[in-house]
């Protein structure tokens, strides 16, 4: 028989090899899982961990990498703040959305006008559309105690219907002939407005810069601010918060604040940039699989970088594996829950660990 | 008096990992004798009597009841023999009232009319006033305890087990509780008393086994040992009382004017209309059984629970709706009774935990960020202070024993140079040498010129070391009385006396 016992301390060892560790069962459970859907597993974790790198195609994809990096470490820095406190903001999704909606909708506004203070202008619409959507369900819970994981989650599919109205109502391109979606943000089109990539073949545009702007801003406050300290504190004992004088009120609306704002960006940037406009679809599930990446980073913002480009792999590779191997992408889709499933199960060794009980002996 | 052995215990012994909780522990219970079992905090007085009541299986040595070998592999076997045991965590059930919760822990109850009767007989027979058709929520810890007390003495047993009886009684009914256990000992019930309060076992018990970190350090008759050598066998070491230097009485530092507030925890007590003073150089002991609004009253002095801005005065300067940092700002430092959670947070190091209430009065920020050199400073000062053993700062706080981290916790507060303290329970948990260091610690804090108020259960520990004395009742506060000339009848008194005593008056009749 196995036997759980509590350590005396949390075990730094595990705290950074669990992540590790689960990378690794991952592949290993996610290779059974391409066995049985009759693909070589071998090849097909080459394709996703390997041939993004440093496989042909890897001058393009490469670049990809930070393009879809980018807005998950942007996000998952957000969500990581909140989690720490205890607070389970899992709406970043329709965050995104009303970002994207907000900061597309200041731009259009000024169409075709030409001026540098239209983008900035963009950047606070979109990060004050977020933050006002997670502020929905904050207010909820320090209100009436509502539950914001359910609030903020119901609040993505209503985003989602407000984002179906946006592209085919009242930010629809009016010269598009009646096809859904608005007016195109390239540069070609709508320079003052546009996001496009800063250094050529890097994939880097203002989103990546933010999003490691952020982390390295996470990463000072979660060390040496108080604020910080209290986050923390407000997450591992609730009780010793309010003793140390922090209002659970308080940290709720800013930690959703920051967090909503945090993924309102990251959809202005990739509605201005990659995705180029708003159009009905041009989400693609970052909000959520950052959650994913916010845990995998192990809610450490540098962890939370580095995390973010694994599962830009997946993505990318994901893709490649699809086109090439004829996998089905509900497959990547699992294989990247499985990531989080795996981290979550792993995580017990960091403050527990494994001894073999003598039976007979209770 | 030579008497029959009841319960002989040979050589017994039991590890954990990393602790032997008991080694090669022998000891004899005859029949009808009252047994004290005495030791600190840790000294492995409950890992023995869960052998004996069949919970723990020793790792060696063997246990003979009534002339024959005894080995209970659960506690309904030891039952079955004639072991029977309350233990200090009572397992009722408030809803349900006490016949109703008797009936649970029997094997094959009767019918509940035939069980109330019983319950009725065994109540007057023992002088424990007891009504069966009460609801166990409406009864005093005191009370609490009948019940667990009669649901053993329905079994008839031979050896009754005590799990430290009198820490949630009043002085009247830790009198009625001594009536019942002489009485049943004249009938010869022997009884297993574990206690650290030493008087009591002076006053009850006719042997005693002194335990030291799980080894029998000593046997003794209490009536004919005083209590400091008992203490003195209990700790290994010679104990010196508190010294005070007589500090004179300045302004007052705390005012708390007609305090009402309703409690944030669930089936918590509310405050109703506490008044009191405490000047610069004075210790308020504040007594009461738990439960009595001792943590409502701590939460709304520490700013944890906010109320009008006049009902409450620190310095003078009105603080009634300031929180935990403002308080402090204005010199109120607190140290709340549990320490895993509340006090410390047991996960963080104790750097952090250090940083959790030294922030603002020992300047550890700079514009919001933190000094961490600073923290680590104040953190190691207090563990060389206070004597906090410790590998190291970085420890997480959950990792010290108790005693150790209430040292940490209570050094933090007072090395902020406070005007006024507020503790809860200082020493609960603690053993008697970091007792001692801790009381003192505090006295020293109030020469300095501090006003104190200490929230305690032990009222030997409040007389020790207040000034004035008052007691939480049901929320109230009796008016603060000067400690010096209270006769512990008027205690108990101002304690609320025994509960149920009408009941035992009205059966009597």
């Amino acid at each position: 028989m196995l036997r759980l016992e509590k350590r005396p301390n949390p075990s730094r060892f595990w705290l950074y090899a669990t992540p590790i560790l689960a990378v690794f069962l991952t592949m290993v459970a996610g290779g059974l899982l391409f066995a049985m859907l009759g693909k070589n597993p071998i090849a097909v974790i080459k394709t996703i961990f390997w041939d993004p790198l440093f496989g042909e195609f890897a001058f393009y994809l490469r670049g990809q990498l930070l393009v879809k990096a980018g807005p998950l470490i942007l996000i998952a820095i957000g969500l990581s703040l909140g989690f720490r406190a205890g607070i389970w903001n899992i709406g970043a999704e329709g965050q995104y959305i009303m970002g994207a909606i907000c900061g597309a909708g200041v731009g259009l506004a000024f169409y075709p006008t030409e001026s540098r203070l239209i983008f900035p202008a963009m950047i606070l619409a979109g990060a004050l559309g977020g933050c006002a959507w997670a502020m929905i369900p904050a207010i909820l819970k320090t209100r009436f105690n509502t539950n914001e994981i359910l609030v903020s989650l119901m609040l993505v599919y209503v985003a989602d219907t407000i984002l179906a109205k946006a592209s085919t109502g009242f930010l629809r391109n009016p010269e598009g002939a009646g096809f859904p979606g608005s007016r195109s943000f390239s540069v070609s089109s709508f320079p003052a407005a546009s996001n496009p990539e800063l250094i050529a073949g890097t994939g880097l545009h203002w989103g990546g810069v933010f999003a490691l702007a952020m982390g390295v801003a996470a990463y000072i406050l979660l060390q040496r601010h108080i604020l910080g300290f209290q986050i923390k504190l407000a997450g591992q004992a609730p009780r010793a918060a309010r003793f140390h004088g922090v209002k659970p009120e308080r940290l709720i609306l800013l930690c959703m604040g920051l967090s909503g704002a945090l993924a309102g960006l990251a959809g202005m940037f990739e509605v201005t940039g990659p995705a180029g406009k708003i159009s009905i679809d041009f989400n693609v599930g970052y909000g959520f699989t950052a959650i994913i990446v916010a845990f995998l980073g192990r809610l450490n913002p540098l962890g939370i970088v580095l995390a973010g480009f694994i599962m830009a792999l997946t993505y990318v590779g994901g893709e490649m594996a699809a086109t090439n191997l004829g996998l089905p992408s509900a497959a990547i889709q699992v294989f990247q829950g499985m990531l989080l499933f795996f981290l979550l199960g792993v995580d017990v060794l960091t403050n527990f660990r494994i001894r073999a009980a003598i039976p007979g002996v209770s | 008096m030579t008497r029959e052995t009841l319960l002989s215990i040979k050589g017994i012994s039991k590890s954990y990992p990393g602790v032997k909780a008991n080694e090669d522990v022998s000891f004899d219970i005859g029949v009808g004798e009252v047994h004290a079992l005495l030791g600190e905090n840790g000294a492995g007085k409950s890992t023995l009597v869960k052998m004996i009541y069949g919970l723990v299986k020793p790792d060696e040595g063997t246990m003979t009841f009534r002339g024959r070998p005894f080995s209970p592999s659960e506690p309904s076997e030891a039952r079955a023999s004639g072991v029977a045991m309350v233990f200090q965590h009572f397992s009722l059930f408030e809803a349900l009232n006490v016949a109703e919760n008797v009936a649970l822990g029997m094997e094959n109850p009767p019918t509940m009319r035939e069980l109330a009767a019983r319950i009725r007989a065994v109540s007057e027979e023992y002088g424990l006033p007891l009504d069966p058709s009460r609801m166990v929520g409406d009864l005093s810890a005191g009370e609490r305890q009948r019940v667990e007390i009669i649901r053993c003495l329905l079994q008839d047993p031979k050896l009754l087990i005590m799990d430290e009886p009198t820490s949630v009684l009043t002085p009247q009914e830790v009198e009625i509780l001594f009536k019942t256990l002489r009485q049943l000992s004249a009938e010869g019930t022997a009884i297993l008393y574990i206690s650290h309060k030493l008087e009591e076992i002076r006053a009850l018990c006719d042997g005693a086994t002194i335990l030291r970190r799980g080894k029998v350090v000593g046997t003794c008759v209490p009536r004919e040992t005083t209590a400091r050598e008992m203490a003195e066998l209990m700790v290994g070491a010679t104990l010196t009382p508190p010294e005070r230097r007589a500090g004179s009485k300045g302004e007052v530092v705390l005012g708390v004017t007609d305090l009402s507030v309703a409690s944030p925890i669930p089936f918590g007590t509310t405050l109703k209309n506490v008044s009191f003073t405490v000047a610069r150089g004075e210790v308020l002991g504040i007594a009461g059984v738990a439960g009595n609004g001792q943590d409502e009253l701590l939460l709304a002095l520490s700013g944890e629970l906010r109320v009008a801005p006049d009902k409450i005065r620190v310095c003078g300067h009105a603080a009634g709706d300031q929180g935990p940092s403002d308080r402090r700002r204005a010199g109120l430092v607190a140290a709340p009774e549990d320490r895993y959670g509340h006090a410390a947070a047991p996960d963080m190091s104790l750097v952090e935990n250090a940083l959790l209430t030294g922030a603002i009065r020992r300047n550890l920020t700079h514009k919001g960020f933190i000094d961490w050199a600073a923290t680590r400073g104040f953190a190691d000062e207090v563990i060389q202070t206070y004597d906090v053993r410790t590998p190291g700062n970085h420890v997480a706080a959950r990792a010290l024993s108790g005693g150790n981290l209430q040292k940490f916790l209570i050094g933090r507060e007072l090395d902020q140079s406070p005007q006024v303290i507020v503790i809860n329970q200082p020493t609960w948990g603690v053993d008697a040498a970091a007792a001692a260091a801790i009381r003192q610690a505090i006295l020293n804090r109030a020469a300095e010129g501090a006003g104190v108020v200490v929230i305690s259960q032990d009222l030997d520990e409040l007389l020790e070391i207040a000034d004035m004395f008052a007691v939480l009742n049901e929320g109230r506060l009796t008016r603060p009385r000067p400690v010096e000339g209270l006769t512990i009848d008027e205690i108990g008194l101002m304690m609320g006396g025994a509960h149920g005593m009408e009941v035992a008056h009205h059966a009597e009749a």
